[in-house]
């Protein structure tokens, strides 16, 4: 089918970025743009710096150099609430769910947000409260049913196989309704056909409510089906950044990841 | 007996009973379906206005009486609602069973020559865009679901939600147009056209009757005395006679409320928060409930696991008796009120199951344990025979005269007779007109005056009631003379929860083998308990102590066989577990999960000669399709194994 989504100006600009703990150089002078509208790719062999990329993008690191431009709002380091608040909602390699919580309260804590009673008129569920709470659940409802996850509503998420907590995460980044979501490896682990799930899931999303959307992801061929743009990440430097075909092209990135070839 | 159409005052059509119900019991409830977490209700007068508005949308897309249109998608109110309306405009509705693969549905949109498509989401209208280029004949898919469509701009589709908005633009320019259609039906008009999946051969088009739906509908609520009052839960597959006897008919007729699942795997949590009155499952539903409740008990507290034990000794003495309302002595009463506090209510509680009254079961055999289990707890479990060429009901159980083994007696208005070679032929209101553009196979099955042969083979016991002994073409002879009857070995087989499907061999053979699929959830979770570890069904399947476990069971089954003198020689000497389960999809069983031998034996036929070998192993590959149509192989080494068997009617080991 014809691509009928409309890609926007520039969204996110990341400049110069460098990122050292100690002694180590994670990211190196890093510096791209992620457009409105687009799936943007970081990939790169283990240990490349791309979920400290992530983590600088959404505030929880800070680097050294450099500075990131999202929404027109210029600073040199984000901060973790305030992206949030600004519309940046992310998964987690490592999934960080509350496990004894159901899907769907996990999913109502992407929520909390935007929640703007008291937690004293929320204990009390009366009134406003009430009514604020019903209308979230609204919106929770509606991701619940786009994930179609409604028959493990009410289960607690750590009896969830790893598949579907992979799932909830997404859900709960989704009730956030973000501008920009960070998904990193939302892939690692799955089995083909969980992993066909999730890639027709985040291009729903993005094809459906116009998320932009960067994912971090391992596996080459997924990569290269689903986004529009791919940045090559190797050891903190940047190797190449281009449309798919481009990147799969070049030479640096297939001895990136399939180590010198050529005899 | 009474035929009910004439008792109905000429309310002879679905469409014109809807209006009688929007008229009587306007403010009623008639359909529900979760919505985002939270039922919705439609009363009766809801229902008429979106029938009449989707009605007169199909009629303003083009619709015109004697057209057929298919449905297709899971139980959804506005599917049920879009039946009627392509019945109140005096087309033809054709369910399709939503989890065919594209193929099945080309055969069946061709043969019905459909010219419109009702379904449910995204995904059966890209089957049916696969296909499209090969139905000329089709001319609007109408979607009742937009998401995930928002870029399909064909001009061939239409949402369920426009069409109805063109419907009530229809209504104002035409005001009385939609009164006028209904009352040109009549009771003898195609009521719908049902394509049996069929284990051998293309699927046949059913054609049935407004009068045949109505009249068996109203026989059973007569017999049942089904109220508006009754609740009940559509889960079953719309393409199935069932449902549409279940779910639309006594519906129509009774006034009853219907309620659709969230989803299809929503199923179990919905029960319990409707707690139908009215229930219909195949056995194996009945049996995924009731494993699912003891693998809970085995993990529960040892006093509760006491509990649930002596009280389902006491259910399993007494519990029929009460049911059946026969005399229980005055302490066996107390024993089974106090059982009925601490175990059974919140038992039936848990399966959703609280208030029903009236529970049926059917299509195959139920294994007399499970079906023991159900009415010990006080829920009225009956067995059903039932076809789709009967509009369902050809014999039913009656209250106070349940035996596990038999279907019953008649129902109400059918006549039953035996043929001299054994076949079960009825005769009655609920008899098919004909199969579509299929004289040859109307002929076969249907006689002039209307006897329709069952292909099973049956007889009448001491009582009254009748026993199916098995597809009559299916039973065979071994080489040394005797009956080999594959169906009833393969039920026994089933009979045990770590058995899910099992197909026997043994015509024109020395003896009897069997295939056997086992239940990835009940022996899955035996595996865990034993800390057996498994990637999956094939490695499961293979490991040798599943194979021990099986083996048991088939010894047990030998062990009965045995003491028939009839059967002593249909014990299974050899059998192997397969490396996939059988499955709709490749063809091997049919939509209603019928198993369909010829497939099977044909597929693996290199399998059956090493069942007859003296072969340990035997390496195959196995082709699977998925639901999208890819294919994929698996390979494996299947092990045979030997089974002991007895010497007849003596207790003595033959050794193998």
């Amino acid at each position: 089918m014809a691509d009928h989504r409309k890609i926007g100006d520039v969204l996110l600009n990341v400049e110069g970025i460098s990122l050292s703990f100690g002694g180590v150089k994670a990211l190196n002078n890093i510096s791209f743009d992620v457009r409105e509208g687009e799936v943007r790719a970081i990939i790169g062999p283990n240990g490349a710096g791309k979920s400290s990329m992530l983590n600088c993008i959404n505030g929880f690191y800070h680097p050294q150099e450099g500075q990131i431009t999202f929404k027109g709002e210029t600073r040199k380091q984000m901060q973790t609430h305030k992206a949030a608040a600004q519309g940046i909602a992310r998964t987690f390699q490592n999934i960080a769910l509350f496990k004894g919580m159901s899907t769907l309260d996990n999913i109502m804590t992407g929520r909390n947000l935007k929640m703007k009673q008291n937690f004293i008129m929320q204990a009390l569920y009366f009134g406003p409260a009430r009514r604020e709470e019903m209308e979230h659940r609204k919106v929770v409802e509606d991701v619940i049913d786009f994930l179609e996850i409604e028959s493990i509503r009410k289960t607690p998420v750590g009896r969830l196989p790893y598949g579907l907590q992979k799932r909830v995460e997404l859900g709960r980044a989704l009730a956030a309704e973000p501008d920009l979501l960070l998904l990193d490896e939302p892939m690692a682990g799955m089995n083909h056909e969980e992993k066909e799930d999730m890639c027709r899931y985040i291009l729903d999303v993005n094809d459906q409510f116009g998320t932009t959307i960067v994912l971090i992801e391992h596996d080459m061929s997924v990569v290269m089906d689903i986004s529009d743009r791919v940045v090559v990440l190797d050891y903190g430097k940047m190797l190449a950044d281009g449309v798919p075909d481009e990147v799969r092209a070049n030479q640096d990135v297939i001895d990136a990841y399939l180590g010198v070839t050529h005899e | 007996m009474a035929v009910g159409a004439a008792s109905l005052g000429g309310l002879d059509t679905f469409p014109k009973l809807l209006l009688e119900n929007a008229r009587i019991r306007g403010g009623r409830p008639a359909s529900r379906e979760k919505d985002l977490g939270i039922w919705q209700t439609w009363t009766w007068a809801d229902v008429a206005g979106e029938v009449r508005a989707f009605a007169l949308g199909l009629k303003s897309i083009g619709v015109e009486r004697g057209d057929t249109v298919c449905v297709c998608g899971d139980n959804r109110p506005h599917l049920y609602w879009a039946m009627t309306a392509v019945q109140a405009v005096g087309g033809i509705p054709v369910p399709v069973y939503q989890d065919s693969v594209a193929d099945e549905m080309h055969y069946i949109y061709e043969h019905a020559e459909a010219k419109y498509a009702v379904v449910e989401n995204q995904e059966q209208v890209d089957k049916l865009l696969e296909i499209k280029g090969r139905l000329p004949k089709l001319s609007k898919i109408v979607y009742r679901y937009p998401r995930g469509m928002l870029h399909y701009d064909q001009d061939f589709l239409d949402s369920y939600a426009d069409v109805q908005v063109l419907g009530r633009q229809y209504d104002q320019q035409h005001p009385d147009f939609f009164e006028k259609s209904v009352n040109q039906g009549i009771g003898t008009d195609t009521c719908t056209m049902l394509y049996t999946s069929g284990t051998t051969g293309r699927p046949k088009g059913v054609i049935l009757s407004f009068s045949n739906m109505i009249d068996t509908a109203q026989n059973n609520i007569d017999l049942e005395k089904l109220t508006d009052h009754d609740e009940i839960l559509a889960y079953l597959p719309m393409a199935w006679i069932g449902d549409n006897i279940f779910s639309i008919a006594q519906s129509y007729v009774s006034g009853y409320c219907v309620s659709c699942p969230e989803n299809s795997d929503t199923v179990l949590d919905d029960l319990r928060e409707i707690g139908p009155s009215y229930f219909f499952a195949p056995p194996r539903i009945f049996e995924n409930i009731l494993t699912t409740a003891m693998i809970r008990i085995e993990d529960a507290a040892s006093i509760k696991q006491w509990m649930f034990r002596y009280f389902m000794d006491v259910a399993k003495r007494v519990g029929l008796d009460i049911l059946d309302r026969k005399p229980v002595s005055f302490t066996d009463r107390l024993l089974y009120g106090l059982g009925n506090i601490l175990v059974y209510a919140p038992l039936k509680n848990v399966f959703g199951l609280s208030k029903i009254h009236l529970a049926y079961t059917g299509g195959v055999a139920i294994g007399p344990d499970i079906f023991i289990f159900y009415r010990s707890l006080g829920i009225n479990l009956k067995q059903i025979y039932a076809s789709t060429e009967a509009s369902v009901f050809i014999t039913i159980q009656r209250d106070g005269e349940v035996n596990p083994d038999t279907s019953g007696k008649p129902a109400i208005g059918v006549d039953v007779r035996i043929e001299d070679d054994g076949e079960v032929m009825f005769n009655g209101p609920g008899v098919f007109q004909s199969y579509f553009k299929n004289e040859e196979a109307t002929h076969k099955t249907k006689t002039d005056d209307g006897w329709v042969h069952t292909g099973d083979a049956g007889y009448f016991d001491e009582n009254g009631d009748l026993r199916i002994i098995d597809r009559s073409k299916d039973v065979g002879k071994l080489t040394d003379g005797a009956m080999f009857a594959p169906n009833f070995i393969e039920n026994k087989l089933k009979f045990f929860p770590h058995i899910k499907e099992a197909v026997t061999f043994g015509d024109q053979r020395d003896h009897v083998t069997a295939f056997i699929n086992i239940d990835l959830e009940s022996v899955g979770n035996w595996a865990e308990r034993k800390n057996i570890a498994y990637s999956g069904y094939t490695d499961l399947a293979g490991q040798p102590e599943v194979y021990k476990l099986i083996k048991e069971c088939v010894e047990q089954v030998n062990r009965d066989l045995a003491e028939d003198s009839n059967l002593s020689s249909s014990q299974i000497h050899r059998f192997l577990i397969l490396h996939k389960e059988l499955d709709a999809d490749d063809g091997e069983l049919t939509r209603t999960r019928k198993v369909r031998r010829n497939i099977v034996s044909e597929k693996y036929g290199e399998l059956i000669e090493a069942l007859f070998s003296d072969k340990t192993v035997c390496p195959v590959e196995a082709v699977v399709t998925f639901e999208d149509g890819r294919t994929d192989t698996i390979k494996a080494d299947v092990v045979i194994s030997d089974a002991k068997t007895l010497s007849p009617a003596s207790s003595a080991i033959a050794a193998e």
